[in-house]
């Protein structure tokens, strides 16, 4: 019995779900506090739906590519 | 692409201003998080970088769409992202011309027509092709060229890296070096061309993730395409910003003094369109060789397709932020800024001016705050390391199969090759740390290495166009080809450089600019090379058609692909590639 080869994607699934999970959090806490960054467009809260985005389409990817047991 | 964005290359060393941003711990955690991603890749490949053909070739088990991303990604370094962004705030659209033109019908004619040569003779490099097709000499002078301007243009990367980052967050450029050089040297040397194409991938998505935002916001605040052309005209006609067409491609090229390139329609298509991008997209290993690692042939033909679509998309995250910036920068008080040449920000350093390679990252400190400001940074830094990866993986193959093997060793073990070839890609890197402090202190070298890397790539293509389309070429043709080719561009360079009048006649007119003259020159050195290529093969004796089977067009018998849906075959992409190549032309026309 072996392990097959993780997949490029689900690395990248990790990638995305990290990322995506940091970005949300910190866009949810500018929407409590009401304290957002100094940049242009912050009303439109772009950490929330770009964060969002990467969540989904990481977490896409770490299920559709997890590592599973392969026995040869 | 090293080659394509030459002319923009070295106006991208910015001098040493206040940094543009300042990251949250936030950010760093997510530079910090990348370095840890790439590391682990490394030592996680490692147990699948055995043999020389997994360290070298990625056990040549690649799937389309991974080769296809690692082809693009491998090119679409940093350095090219901030100055051809600079280009299109300078310019306008005309620098889309060396994503589309410059470089689609290159992509697709090495994946229709060219791969399956490359890949059936089942050559480890594009020397080892020249081997195959005109013997060792064509290859040994073709393996040392390259080798040598790999590790070079792999410093450069690596300086302009650190010069980024010292101008846009005010790092050390020493600790830029030290930590890039170290995490590239660990993941390469361990993990090999499949941890090099993994992290190339890697890098592909974060470079989307992380620069995407900006256009989109940037569209946003102009209120659309058409709203940023209407707020484009009304500051030309009230003279904010200099005249000129900033958004059609092709209705100024009719002659050399109606665009602010200096570039003549003919040198676009004949000189970027054919001598430099198809000496770029087909010829140079940096880029071949991750097609090479393809798992077959349908798809090692798709990879360059799938990766021409992405490359006709780059300029959305590329060309459009340095548009938008014409209208949507603004200094503190409300004013429009005005980025400028690198001299002028040189020449009145309290002046608190910004050059137009920093448009790219002034666009992401305006829209992007903690957290996809670190993302649109680690996408910048990614873009780096590819570069810098796809350089010392490529020099690591060519050294070992190319000069090592047949020069040093012929008869070692495999497990040896391999040996040599991770010290070969720790050797490569320490040469590129000489090469970017040897830049750092004398910058106008960036120039000549550029210059230098153009000297062998045109001519390579004419000598490799003919080997594989004309059974007649010969030993002697090819040898002489190469080294003419190359001797004509290395003149004509000079000649420019001493004379600089030289210029009216190398670029056909006296309104053409130096970036007309690297297109030019470009075709003549290809011209050069065909012809003698021609003449000396009728007067030498070619090889038998046994020979030639598997290298040349015409005394190859191509394998015969499995029938497959329209939607898995390369020809139908390929057309739709063309289709959404000519649209976006003529759209932009």
């Amino acid at each position: 019995m072996q392990f097959k080869e993780i997949s490029i994607w689900f690395f990248i699934g990790v990638m995305l779900t990290v990322y995506g999970t940091m970005i949300v959090v910190y866009g949810l806490s500018e929407l409590v506090t009401g304290q957002t960054a100094n940049v242009v467009l912050a009303n439109l809260h772009a950490p929330i739906w770009w964060g969002g985005f990467m969540l989904a389409v990481g977490l896409f990817y770490l299920l559709r590519f997890r590592p599973s047991r392969n026995i040869d | 692409m090293n080659l394509l964005g030459a002319s923009a290359l070295p106006s991208c060393l910015a001098l040493g201003v206040p940094s543009l941003a300042h990251l949250s711990l936030l950010d760093m955690a997510i530079i910090a998080i990348y370095f840890v991603m790439v590391i682990w890749i490394g030592f996680y490949l490692k147990s699948k970088a055995n043999t020389s053909e997994e360290f070298f070739m990625a056990g040549r088990e690649m799937t389309a769409w991974i080769a296809g991303l690692s082809f693009v990604s491998a090119n679409l370094g940093s350095l090219e992202l901030m100055g051809w962004a600079g280009s299109a705030y300078q310019y306008g659209i005309l620098a889309a011309h060396w994503y589309w033109v410059g470089a689609i019908p290159a992509m697709l004619f090495l994946g229709m027509v060219m791969m399956p040569f490359y890949y059936v003779c089942k050559t480890h490099s594009v020397p080892g092709y020249l081997k195959l097709r005109y013997g060792e000499g064509a290859r040994t002078v073709s393996a040392f060229s390259f080798a040598f301007m790999t590790v070079l243009m792999s410093g450069v990367n690596m300086f302009a890296m650190a010069e980024v980052m010292k101008v846009v967050l005010g790092w050390d450029m020493n600790f830029s070096i030290i930590v890039s050089s170290l995490a590239v040297a660990a993941y390469v040397a361990l993990g090999g061309l499949r941890s090099a194409i993994f992290n190339e991938v890697l890098q592909f998505v974060l470079i989307w993730g992380g620069a995407l935002l900006v256009p989109i916001l940037g569209l946003v605040e102009a209120g659309g395409w058409n709203g940023f052309k209407a707020k484009l005209a009304h500051n030309i006609a009230a003279s904010i910003t200099p005249g000129g067409d900033y958004t059609h491609m092709w209705r100024s090229m009719g002659h050399f003094a109606d665009n602010p390139m200096g570039i003549h329609w003919t040198g676009i298509v004949f000189g970027l369109g054919f001598a430099i991008s198809f000496g770029y997209w087909t010829t140079d290993f940096l880029v071949v060789q991750r097609v090479l690692a393809a798992k077959n042939l349908r798809s090692a033909r798709m990879a360059p397709v799938i990766g021409s679509f992405f490359k006709m998309a780059v300029p959305f995250i590329v060309i459009l932020p340095g548009l938008l910036g014409l209208v949507v920068l603004q200094n503190a008080d409300g004013s429009l800024m005005h980025l400028v040449g690198e001299n002028i920000v040189k020449a009145s350093p309290g002046a608190n001016l910004h050059s137009y390679n920093e448009v790219l990252p002034l666009m992401m400190v305006r829209y992007l705050g903690p957290g996809l400001l670190g993302l649109g940074i680690t996408a910048l830094i990614a873009g780096f390391m590819s570069g810098m990866a796809g350089n010392v993986s490529a020099f690591s193959a060519i050294w070992t199969y190319d000069i090592y093997q047949p020069l040093i060793n012929k008869k070692a073990t495999d497990k040896h090759y391999v040996a040599v070839g991770r010290w070969a890609t720790i050797l490569g890197v320490i040469i590129s740390i000489f090469a970017a402090y040897l830049v750092m202190h004398a910058a106008g070298i960036m120039d000549y290495v550029q210059a230098l890397f153009s000297f062998f790539i045109s001519p390579l293509l004419g000598v490799v166009l003919m080997g594989m389309f004309w059974k007649r070429a010969t030993k002697a043709g090819g040898f002489w080809g190469l080294l003419i080719g190359t001797l004509t561009s290395v003149s004509l360079w000079a000649w420019v450089h001493f004379y600089p009048a030289a210029l009216h006649y190398v670029a056909l007119s006296p309104d053409a600019k130096p970036m007309a003259e690297d297109m030019y020159r470009a075709l003549w050195s290809v011209c050069t090379s065909i012809l003698v290529t021609f003449i000396v093969s009728l007067f030498t004796e070619p090889k038998t058609m046994a020979e030639l089977n598997g290298v040349v067009y015409g005394a190859t018998k191509l394998p015969v692909e499995e029938p497959v849906p329209f939607y898995k075959n390369e020809w139908y992409w390929t057309a739709l590639a063309i289709v959404v190549f000519l649209a976006l032309n003529i759209y932009f026309f």
